[in-house]
């Protein structure tokens, strides 16, 4: 099997001459998802060796993007633009230019700001915790869900960066040294926030960039690899700007590769590494959305003064953001050629399972939220819930509950949860839920203050609504520009957990290590026992080490 | 006593001799040759981590976790420092009725910063460690060597080797069931 390119499968499989029938239709079933006993779900399909991968993954950064791409490009940067338009109005107004009042001070800013900080904890709780849980399936998802968590902590730490007020004032959420020789108050959960988000966002960077290193190193090989063979021609950038695309990728790749080559002693410090950071990316991804409710659980608002918020929030951001995550992936593996082989049923079936999971906790801390308001007998406690569900937000409420608990109840069938339209469906609500429980806890709690002089309502204006719907107009840019000039998947690790990886496949005689003879059955089988058999070597230092 | 110093036929100085492999399980083998035979200036490259292949090579394991330890508890300490000095020192401020000092408030800053500072040591510590960042290796001159990153496998043993000899290093590389071995100019 020579060199494939993607398009080149896309043609055979239209022509009727795909090797292995390349692609499932919508729901439909590519056999990933049925148990065999003693035998581990494919995690690539149709038996790509390593070179098909390579050039399957490399070709979404190198290959022209699918016809689809700019225009939906367009429309995405589009709505960014717009979104900073009223950011840039905000500014200049000052933040009355929000539906906020007296009383209900914090309202969609806050909320697009836990929202977006929630969706956030995915990408970390893929990367780190799946990991050190050595789940496999993790890395057909985890570079693009640690993409998705960097740009939805951009996106979230835009909101309490504008919600200041004094936009220019903001760098004094930071202990810098000042003419007015003062300090943050360190006793502030909202200044817990600034180290906790800020961490957050440069470990979730830090993972994200060493995670794509050793990628680098490989669109780096390749583009040096086709400048070698074609010395002087190659596609330019454009044709007024005589710059060689190829120069460009060795040079900016090559540059971000930190010169990887690959090094068996360098692969071994940096596998250590990357457990290390799991492991302290675990309690970190924890500590996050604990630290985002103590805004609200060390305050004395009734509604928000609960012990029960650190885990809460916790499940919540995981819950939410693998909605986010299946809401991503899923349009990506319809339309870029070959995902489905990478990101199979199985995957998407699998985040179902944590969606119903996490959804579960959810609505087990809904139900105890209203318990102890009444079993604590604090009368304004009680009357703050009563009043979310049958006050004048009960319409929140009830989308509240109905996207976030009832929805994923369908995820009990396996039918449901291996049809990736209601899948898609489903994380759809997930996400419209996960918004509204954010403005039912903070709007609901506010707008009833302790004296009925203080009560009031809130409603949004033009410029609340142009922010948000512009910050996910950033998050889609970024996502696509990550789609189309990163490397979407993580090369070397899916490499590492396909059956011919182990150094004992096929017996380890070393002849034949990746052959097309061999079925799936016989690979998995030979993956699930490597640990078990001797090498066999040809004589010498024979391997008694495992 | 001091290595030879190799030249290739060309006139340049010699780097190595990398022999390249099919797959893992013969580039696990051949690791184990070269380790046996007492090899220390070698390397293996493949695409991606071969299980158990540090056992295969004979390489200690990394203080790598001692290095992120260690920085976690700096960062740790000086997150709380910082905090202990402002707050409690150098501008008290009377925040509900609290001690000035209120080290329970400085935990969670403590904490992150902590890990952000074992976040940055795991990261640069591995690199520095590699030797990384490195923009050229005399590897990366051989064109073949390239598809380390794509399907090949490779063993490259350095000249600088105390046992290393033209000949039966590279016998031993045939041996070990190389499909090609090259030199390489340093």
């Amino acid at each position: 099997m020579s060199t494939i390119h993607p398009d080149q499968l896309t043609a055979e499989r239209l022509a009727g001459r795909a090797r292995p029938p390349a692609s499932t239709p919508v729901g439909g079933d590519d056999g990933t998802t049925r148990d065999k006993p003693g035998e581990r779900a494919t995690l690539v399909l149709n038996d790509r060796s390593f070179k098909e991968l390579t050039d399957i993954i490399c070709g979404y950064a190198e290959n022209p993007p699918p016809r689809w791409w700019l225009p939906i490009f367009g429309m995405a940067a589009s709505i960014a633009g717009l979104g900073s338009v009223f950011i840039g109005y905000l500014v200049i107004t000052g933040i009355g230019a929000w539906g906020l009042n007296n009383q209900v001070d914090w309202a969609w800013d806050i909320t697009n700001f836990v929202f977006w900080i929630g969706i956030g904890h995915a990408g970390t709780l893929i990367s780190a915790i799946l990991c050190l849980l050595k789940q496999k399936w993790r890395t057909a998802v985890n570079r693009a869900a640690e993409a998705m968590t960097i740009f939805a902590v951009i996106c979230a730490a835009t909101f309490p960066g504008i919600h200041v007020g004094r936009q220019w004032m903001a760098w004094m959420l930071f202990p810098i040294p000042n003419a007015n020789a003062i300090w943050p108050n360190f006793r502030s959960p909202l200044l817990w926030d600034v180290f906790a988000v800020g961490t957050y966002g440069i470990v979730s960077a830090l993972f994200w960039f060493m995670g794509m290193v050793p990628d680098f190193a490989t669109l780096r090989d390749r583009a040096d690899r086709r400048l070698r063979a074609n010395p002087t021609g190659g596609a330019v950038l454009l044709p007024i700007i005589p710059i060689r695309t190829d120069r460009l990728r060795a040079t900016i790749y090559g540059f971000f590769s930190l010169g990887w080559r690959f090094s068996g002693r360098h692969w071994h410090r940096y596998e250590v590494a990357y457990l290390v950071l799991a492991g302290i990316s675990t309690p970190l991804v924890l500590s996050v959305h604990s630290i985002v409710s103590f805004d609200f659980a060390t305050s004395v608002v009734p509604g928000w003064h609960t012990t029960i918020f650190p885990p809460y929030f916790v499940a919540g951001a995981i819950f939410g953001g693998f909605a986010m995550v299946l809401l991503l992936l899923i349009p990506s593996r319809e339309l870029f050629p070959n995902m489905k082989e990478i990101i199979t049923l199985r995957h998407i079936e699998n985040m179902a399972k944590i969606i119903l999971a996490t959804g579960m906790m959810v609505g087990f801390a809904y139900s105890m939220e209203f318990f102890i308001a009444w079993y604590g007998g604090n009368e304004y406690e009680l009357y703050a819930f009563t009043n979310r569900a049958v006050g004048p937000y009960w319409w929140a409420y009830w989308t509240m509950i109905s996207c976030n608990v009832i929805s994923p109840q369908f995820f009990w069938f396996k039918r449901m949860r291996t049809s990736v339209l209601v899948v898609f469906i489903v994380s759809v609500f997930v996400t419209i839920g996960m918004w509204f429980e954010r403005f039912v806890i903070i709007v609901s709690s506010l707008h009833r203050g302790f004296l009925p002089g203080e009560w009031s309502m809130f409603s949004p204006t033009a410029v609340d609504i142009g922010i948000f719907v512009g910050s996910c107009g950033v998050f889609l840019t970024l996502f696509l520009l990550f789609l189309r000039f990163l490397p979407a998947f993580p090369i070397a690790e899916i490499k590492a957990v396909l059956p011919q990886a182990s150094p004992h496949y096929g017996h380890g005689d070393g002849a034949h290590g990746h052959d097309d003879d061999h079925d799936h059955a016989d690979n998995a089988a030979h993956a699930a026992h490597a640990d078990h058999a001797l090498p066999h070597g040809e004589g010498t230092a024979q391997g008694d080490k495992h | 006593m001091a290595n030879p110093i190799y030249v290739t036929e060309t006139g340049e100085r010699l780097y190595g001799i990398m022999a390249e492999f099919a797959n893992p399980g013969a580039l696990y083998h051949a690791a184990e040759r070269v380790r046996d035979n007492g090899y220390r200036n070698w390397d293996t490259y493949s695409p991606f981590p071969v299980h158990g292949m540090e056992e295969a090579m004979g390489v200690k394991r990394t203080f790598l976790p001692v290095l992120v330890a260690v920085g976690g508890l700096t960062g740790a300490g000086l997150g709380f420092t910082m905090q202990a000095w402002m707050a409690g020192k150098d501008y008290q401020m009377m925040t509900q009725g609290k001690p000035f000092l209120s080290w329970q408030a400085f935990i969670p800053i403590t904490f992150e910063c902590g890990i952000l500072f074992a976040a940055f040591t795991a990261i640069i510590g591995m690199l520095a460690l590699n030797g990384l960042p490195r923009w050229h290796h005399p590897l990366m001159k051989k064109e073949r060597f390239l598809s380390a990153s794509d399907d090949k496998f490779f063993v490259c043993i350095e000249s600088s080797d105390r046992n290393f000899h033209p000949q039966k290093t590279r016998e031993l590389l045939e041996k070990a069931g190389a499909t090609s071995i090259e030199l390489v100019e340093e």
